[in-house]
């Protein structure tokens, strides 16, 4: 808003007057995001390797795959799906305790205000970043190599997805904590651990049971998926079902996770309504 | 009034506060059993991962199919969030209770909520069986997956705005769609910026994760790797994958920053 002054006072307020709302600099940054946007989708569109008679034949596919999915064959639950959904919400339960277990310490470790060292911040978010990038599928691989197929290697790879998210909420919520308490803490003398246990821990429980309730929820969703690889769960009887063709069983097996995730969403966000 | 008491025992646990620790205890080692934990396998096991640790080092990265593996998971990436975004808008605005009479809305939820409710993997098997290996299953999942993302939290920012706006809009005689145009976009703008950058940033992830099941991608030349125990080749591709994801991460920030 580069105003010229002119010799005329009226007409340059009028000049410092006009409202414009973004800066040049500001105007720039955003067609450069824009072009850039429009320069990748472009590239994508152009370069990516789509089949299209895969693409053409897709409808008939679906309306087929739907078809022998029809009816759900509902006597496969009790002896299969429903052993294999106990399973799965054990593994979601064990990686949400044991995620919490690892991710707050770290957490508490990347927090600027709890954790005033530099290099331990720096390295405790690289913990956050790096458990995050790998997804639960590759944590997965990791773990059934380690200790074999199982839901063990399945609960171990969920716990250790979630570290990061869990952590990077936990250090926010740390980061967020009332300085005042803390100082009155130290005032009085207080132990790094005891400002920690007595300061920061009842500001934080709030983000805890969100953080907890969040990540259960999200866990269950996950642990769906680990059978593809081995680990234990209601992922194994899917596989099972795909493999063997038995659309049927598919379907149920959809249709259960379907239902599960329903109820326990419904469940946490009653939670949250009373409780937080 | 005495309720100040209740602040001096916030420290000291109440016994309803035990019996959940203790039940907490007695579920994990309850759990634990049932998972088949021991000690003597988590030794066998740790043996195991130092092993395999150890195969991955130095990690290879000279293998030519790393590149074009990492482009077409980030293909997938924008193509799925460009569509999934296009579609989520509508959905979005059918669902918003504010703006919408309760049956149209309860349908539009209905389908958020089934995008929502199966993970990217999953409706990813069934997209390789629908349309076969390769890119376009792995779009598929993904673009259902940002449909209910975006759709669920487009809708609750909807359902936030003023209505007074909206009043006022109406109240000039304008049609539906001007109405979204200049009554609800600009108040939910922001923070669908947020939610797309979030969402591309999260269908980056995913799609490197499609591949394992056949639906194009880095996942693909990772899991094939895996079974091959080419561990080193395995380590390489993690680390270009956390690199893709970081890189991701960052833009997304600063793209954030931009529309502030």
């Amino acid at each position: 808003m580069s105003a010229t002054v002119s010799a005329d006072p009226a007409s340059a307020t009028a000049e410092l007057n006009r409202w414009i709302r973004f800066t040049p600099v500001q105007r720039l940054a955003r067609f450069a995001v824009f072009f850039v946007m429009a320069a990748a989708i472009g590239w994508a569109l152009k370069t990516i390797e789509v089949i299209p008679e895969f693409l053409y034949d897709a409808p008939e596919q679906v309306v087929d795959m739907g078809r022998r999915m029809w009816p759900i064959d509902w006597a496969h639950f009790w002896p299969v799906v429903w052993p294999a959904l106990v399973e799965t919400m054990h593994i979601a339960a064990m990686a949400t305790i044991l995620g919490l277990l690892m991710g707050i310490p770290v957490g508490f470790l990347a927090a600027k205000n709890a954790t005033p060292f530099l290099w331990v911040n720096v390295i405790a978010k690289f913990i956050l970043v790096a458990t995050r990038s790998i997804s639960t599928l590759i944590w997965a691989l990791f773990f059934v190599a380690m200790f074999g197929p199982g839901p063990l290697a399945g609960a171990l790879a969920i716990a250790f997805h979630s570290i990061g998210f869990i952590g990077k909420m936990f250090s926010e919520g740390v980061e967020e904590a009332n300085k005042g308490s803390i100082e009155a803490l130290q005032a009085a003398g207080a132990t790094r651990m005891q400002q920690i246990l007595m300061g920061y821990s009842p500001m934080v429980l709030p983000t805890f049971w969100s953080v907890a309730l969040f990540r259960w929820d999200i866990n269950v969703r996950e642990s769906v998926v680990l059978g593809l690889v081995g680990a234990g769960g209601i992922g194994m009887a899917l596989n099972a079902a795909i493999d063997l063709i038995q659309w049927d069983r598919v379907s149920l097996v959809l249709f259960t996770i379907f239902i599960v995730v329903i109820l326990i969403e419904t469940i946490v966000t009653q939670i949250r309504k009373r409780v937080i | 009034m005495n309720e100040t008491v209740s602040r001096a025992d916030f420290f000291t646990p109440s016994i309803a506060k035990r019996m959940a620790y203790v039940g907490v205890l007695a579920y994990l080692v309850y759990a634990a059993a049932t998972l088949g934990l021991s000690f003597a396998r988590v030794q066998q096991g740790i043996g195991h991962g130092v092993r395999f640790l150890a195969g991955f080092f130095p990690p290879n990265f000279t293998q030519t199919d790393i590149l074009p593996g990492l482009l077409e998971s980030l293909q997938i990436a924008l193509l799925s969030s460009l569509i999934g975004t296009a579609l989520a808008i509508p959905i979005a605005v059918l669902s918003a209770r504010n703006l919408m009479p309760p049956w149209v809305s309860w349908i539009a939820r209905l389908i958020i909520i089934f995008c929502r409710s199966f993970h990217p993997v999953i409706v990813a098997i069934i997209a390789v069986k629908a349309v076969g290996f390769g890119a376009l299953a792995g779009i598929i999942a993904l673009t259902f997956a940002s449909v209910g993302f975006v759709g669920k939290l487009l809708a609750e920012a909807i359902e936030e705005i003023s209505l007074k706006q909206i009043e006022a809009i109406r109240a000039t005689g304008a049609s539906f769609m001007s109405v979204i145009a200049y009554g609800v976009a600009p108040q939910v703008m922001n923070r669908f910026i947020g939610f797309v950058a979030y969402e591309t940033d999260s269908n980056l992830r995913n799609s490197t994760m499609v591949g394992v099941v056949g639906a194009g991608g880095i996942g693909g030349t990772l899991f094939s790797a895996f079974q091959r125990f080419d561990y080193d080749f395995v380590a390489g591709i993690i680390i270009c994958i956390i690199g893709l994801v970081m890189i991701g991460e960052v833009l997304q920030i600063y793209v954030k920053r931009v529309f502030r």
